[in-house]
């Protein structure tokens, strides 16, 4: 008998199947994902996520007989009080209650079929065909910045780069391979010198052991402790590296007519870009700036949990966001996205000085505006534009990267988003008018 | 005296070792069990799952369905819904057993004792898989289906291979050879036969036959009808081999796809037919050598009530009226069966000699199970040892149900005149050839639009599932190339009661 342990083996012997029950099952989960995207908190979207998919389509047929009809003998355990020859009612629910109910080998019903997602799958899946817009044309333009990568050793460099620990090995071989005298040994050698000059015994062995320490200290000093020989240096390459870094400025309108459902709805947005930006992206900043009738940044909870409120004027936010980017934000190293969340409520004399900042100073440094204006979610528009959708409608006419969409409830939210930044944008007058989508 | 094999729930190999050397006494020298080497490789719950995922097969090519089974089953463990089983053990010499890390030592005597010498004895004996399986070959041919099916992967993409596949599997039922050919399959040779026909088909390749004229069609009589139909083998059950034989436009690794899942389906055709006995061997196997260890003072009382506790579980019979009962448990019919013979052969009643005359009271109780293990399939070895006073104990009736009636009739009790209409039908339920839809290819018309006709003999008026059936349709049509028709023909009387017309291949393969 062998006992063998298999449990070192290679871990996930399944993952190519999982692999391929993904790839197969991949347009029913991908609508589960969407689904599920559109009724759970978007922190969720981060993690694994539990995904429910319809068993059809992953069926796997085999001829079997259907569970009713024919003539049927079941045998059963347990008899009570039968005796041959009763008859028994057959129950509502058609179920022979007997052998052979088991004969479908995967057993699966109707039932949806549930497993979870890691949270790469669910993530690839969730943002699967999404695109950041005019990423090349931007990258075009901009120069290159490089980073420095290791890349061996030298035996030239600035001091700053010496690798010690690579030259003291060099060191140390070689002083072993010269046999350098060690110190100990000079030492012990001139303790027993001095000894012997003390007691004035035994002149020859004196005078030997002179000559010898003579002849090791003239070693040492020929086959130094470090030489020129042994230094090294760290060599860096520099290696060009495309900038990846954004900044996502996000501005929120917190004046009184904006309610928890209207905040609730910005913050899924923010946060789908959010999370979009940092799978596109290396590194990236969020500015949070919320305004009244004037604008300050914010750390994330005040952004959202804050309960100030006061008058509306849109154009402190453009202001302080030209600020920040002014102040901390070059556009030359940065790809700046903005969305705009608000209820599009606006005090008129400010819509002029608001389109003027939009049209002359945001989208020409930015690389994406989206607007959001995000309404009660029972509450129709009557089809009258806000104020603010008709500046921004005006202001934003002529402008590729700005887009403005309406959405009220929360299913809304995903399908605007993938509409702002669907890889094929397909007619793109269209989607700058921002028509509402359908619920 | 305390000999005790272990104290205490932590195992480790010397203890394992320990175990199995003392229930190696037992099953080899008081039960006379004969069986393959064992090997017992211990792995993890994950590992089980991927194990159980991939039909129990240390080795398997990748298919999606075995991770859907994954999946699922994964979930299902994670949320508790279903335990996982103790053991996996399969049909391959030397025979492996799968043994869990997190089983405690007392468990882990019971699966020695229930799959290495359960089991094992059970694989190495019983005359379907001594026919038809090959123990020592199986791993060395697994092992080539799963570099080939890679290789196709490879060379024709994902998905081609994914249609075969799906296709092949959902005939696998009806990949099997029922009856015994000349030869005996020798699963080592296949991978090196592929390979020969491959070499041979490409050195015969000559493109001139090409260019040969074909022949006219000609108008068919019934005599060549009868004529085609024996050339071409039909009618044929085994639809798997058939497709792969003769469908015309499938290309050699296709059809060797078909063969790899056509072979595996032959190798586990034993298992499906032997379940409730296998079961039952082994559980009574376990039970006997755990009560013998037990005695001979070699098993704590603490490990013996922990290994009690699981074996009650296993052979838990519900009665039908309650919550818990889905069918007869086989675990539960084995194991009572193999308890009363054993009863039989040492205190047998006056009813039980005039039943079983062979071997009531013959005081050979081990070697008459060896005998039953060895000859018998389920649904012989209940018709020849269902006895009556097990019917009795299990209270065991028959149902007769009619679906155009209201009601279901109790055709028999465990009485005098019911015990061999209850054992009749309990039998019949364990028969394969009737719990499986008797399907056959009855013509194809070469000549002409090639359509491949099946027919779906019916008894007692039970049809197909059709939502299935047309899927599976579908998948044959892919494989044949052509359209398929299914015909649904009450046996007996030869009336079509349902047309499945043409169904057309929906993809080329």
């Amino acid at each position: 008998m062998n006992i063998i342990d298999r449990r070192l083996n290679p871990k996930g012997k399944s993952l190519a199947n999982r692999q391929r029950f993904l790839r197969r099952a991949r347009a029913q989960i991908v609508k589960a994902v969407r689904d599920a995207s559109g009724s759970r908190s978007i922190q969720d979207i981060n993690n694994g996520e539990k995904i429910s998919i319809p068993a059809d389509g992953l069926r796997e047929p085999s001829f079997r007989r259907s569970a009713d009809g024919g003539v049927r003998d079941h045998v059963v355990p347990g008899n009570k009080d039968f005796v041959e020859g009763d008859r028994i009612k057959k129950p509502d629910s058609e179920d022979g209650g007997g052998g052979g109910s088991e004969g479908s080998p995967d057993g699966e019903g109707q039932d949806d079929f549930a497993f979870v997602l890691s949270r790469d799958e669910f993530l690839d899946i969730f943002l699967d065909d999404l695109e950041l817009p005019d990423l090349i044309k931007k990258k075009l333009k901009q120069t290159e910045s490089t980073t420095p990568t290791r890349a061996g050793y030298s035996v030239t460099g600035s001091p700053a780069n010496l690798n010690i620990v690579r030259t003291m090995r060099n060191s140390l071989s070689r002083r072993i391979a010269l046999n350098r005298p060690k110190p100990k040994e000079l030492k012990d050698l001139e303790d027993e010198i001095k000894a012997l000059e003390e007691s004035g015994e035994d002149p020859e062995r004196l005078s030997q052991l002179r000559v010898e320490f003579d002849r090791l200290a003239a070693k040492a000093r020929r086959i130094p402790y470090i030489d020129p020989l042994d230094v090294r240096y760290s060599r860096f390459e520099h290696v060009p590296k495309p900038v990846t870094q954004a900044v996502m400025f996000c501005l929120m309108d917190v004046s009184g007519s904006m309610t928890e459902h209207m905040k609730d709805l910005a913050k899924r947005f923010f946060m789908l870009l959010y999370l979009f930006l940092t799978r596109r992206y290396r590194h990236v900043d969020v500015v949070f700036i919320r305004h009244t009738h004037e604008a300050e940044e914010v750390d994330e909870d005040t952004f959202f949990y804050s309960t100030e409120t006061g008058g509306t004027v849109v154009s402190t936010a453009l202001e302080e966001m030209a600020r920040v980017v002014k102040d901390r934000y070059s556009p030359a190293d940065w790809n700046i996205y903005c969305a705009q969340a608000s209820d599009g409520d606006n005090t008129s004399s400010d819509n002029a000085k608001t389109a003027g900042l939009l049209e002359e100073v945001i989208l020409p440094v930015t690389q994406y505006f989206a607007y959001i204006e995000v309404g009660a979610e029972y509450k129709d528009w009557l089809g009258r534009d806000s104020d603010l959708w008709r500046t921004y409608k005006q202001a934003g006419r002529e402008a590729e990267n700005f887009a403005m969409r309406r959405v009220r409830v929360r299913s809304q939210i995903f399908p605007v988003f993938r509409d702002l930044f669907a890889r094929e944008r397909g007619d793109s007058a269209a989607w700058r008018l921002g028509e509402e989508t359908a619920p | 005296m305390s000999e005790l094999l272990f104290t205490g729930a932590d195992w480790d190999f010397e203890k394992v070792q320990r175990a199995y050397d003392a229930i190696e006494q037992i099953a080899k020298g008081e039960m006379g069990l004969v069986t393959y080497p064992n090997q017992i490789e211990v792995i993890t719950a994950e590992q089980m799952l991927d194990a159980y995922s991939s039909i129990g097969m240390p080795l398997m090519y990748k298919h999606w369905s075995f991770g859907k089974h994954f999946a699922r089953d994964e979930t299902m463990y994670r949320k508790g819904m279903r335990g996982l089983a103790y053991e996996i053990v399969i049909n391959s010499s030397p025979c492996i057993s799968y043994i869990m890390e997190e089983n405690s030592m007392a468990m882990q005597t019971l699966v020695v004792a229930h799959a290495a010498f359960g089991h094992n004895h059970f694989f190495a004996n019983n005359t379907l898989f001594k026919q038809w399986t090959d123990a020592k070959g199986i791993l060395d041919y697994m092992d080539f289906a799963k570099g080939y099916i890679a290789k196709c992967e490879e060379r024709h993409g994902h998905a081609a291979v994914e249609r075969v596949l799906d296709a092949a599997h959902a005939l696998m039922s009806h990949g099997v050879h029922k009856y015994p050919r000349k030869r005996t399959p020798d699963l080592r040779d296949e991978e090196k036969r592929a390979a020969d026909r491959r070499a041979y088909q490409e050195q015969m390749f000559n493109d001139l036959w090409r260019t040969v004229p074909k022949k006219a069609a000609a108008k068919m009589d019934s005599q060549e009808l009868a004529e085609r139909k024996r050339r071409l083998g039909l009618p044929e059950e085994n639809l798997l081999y058939f497709l792969e034989k003769l469908a015309p436009k499938l290309a050699d690794w296709q059809r060797e796809i078909i063969r790899i899942v056509r072979k595996i389906s032959q190798y586990f055709y034993p298992q499906k037919q032997t379940k409730m006995m296998n079961e039952g061997c082994a559980t009574f196997t376990h039970y006997t050598i755990v009560n013998r260890l037990h005695e001979m003072g070699k098993l704590s009382d603490g490990a013996m009530l922990e290994i009690l506790h699981s074996h009650t579980s296993v052979v838990f019979q519900p009665d039908f009226d309650d919550r818990r009962y889905s069918g007869i448990n086989p675990y539960a019919l084995g194991f009572a069966m193999m308890n009363d013979i054993k009863r039989m052969c040492e205190s047998p009643t006056d009813e039980d000699r005039e039943w079983f005359p062979d071997f009531a009271g013959n005081n050979d109780p081990y070697g008459t199970l060896r005998q039953a293990w060895a000859d018998y399939r389920d649904e012989s070895f209940i018709l020849q040892y269902l006895s009556p006073a097990l019917i009795r104990k299990m209270r065991l009736f028959k149902i007769h149900d009619e679906s155009d009636s209201p009601h279901m009739n109790v055709a028999a009790i465990h009485n005098e005149r019911g015990y061999r209409e209850v054992r009749k039908a309990l039998a019949r339920n364990y028969d394969i050839a009737h719990l499986e839809p008797d399907i056959q290819i009855v013509d194809v018309d070469l000549a002409g639009d090639r359509r491949l006709i099946l027919h779906h003999f019916v008894e007692n008026g039970q049809m197909l599932d059709e939502s299935e059936t047309v899927r599976v349709l579908r998948h044959i049509a892919n494989l044949w190339g052509y359209e398929v028709r299914l015909l649904e023909i009450e046996s007996g009387t030869d009336v079509v009661l349902k047309t499945y017309d043409d169904v057309a291949p929906a993809a080329e393969l």
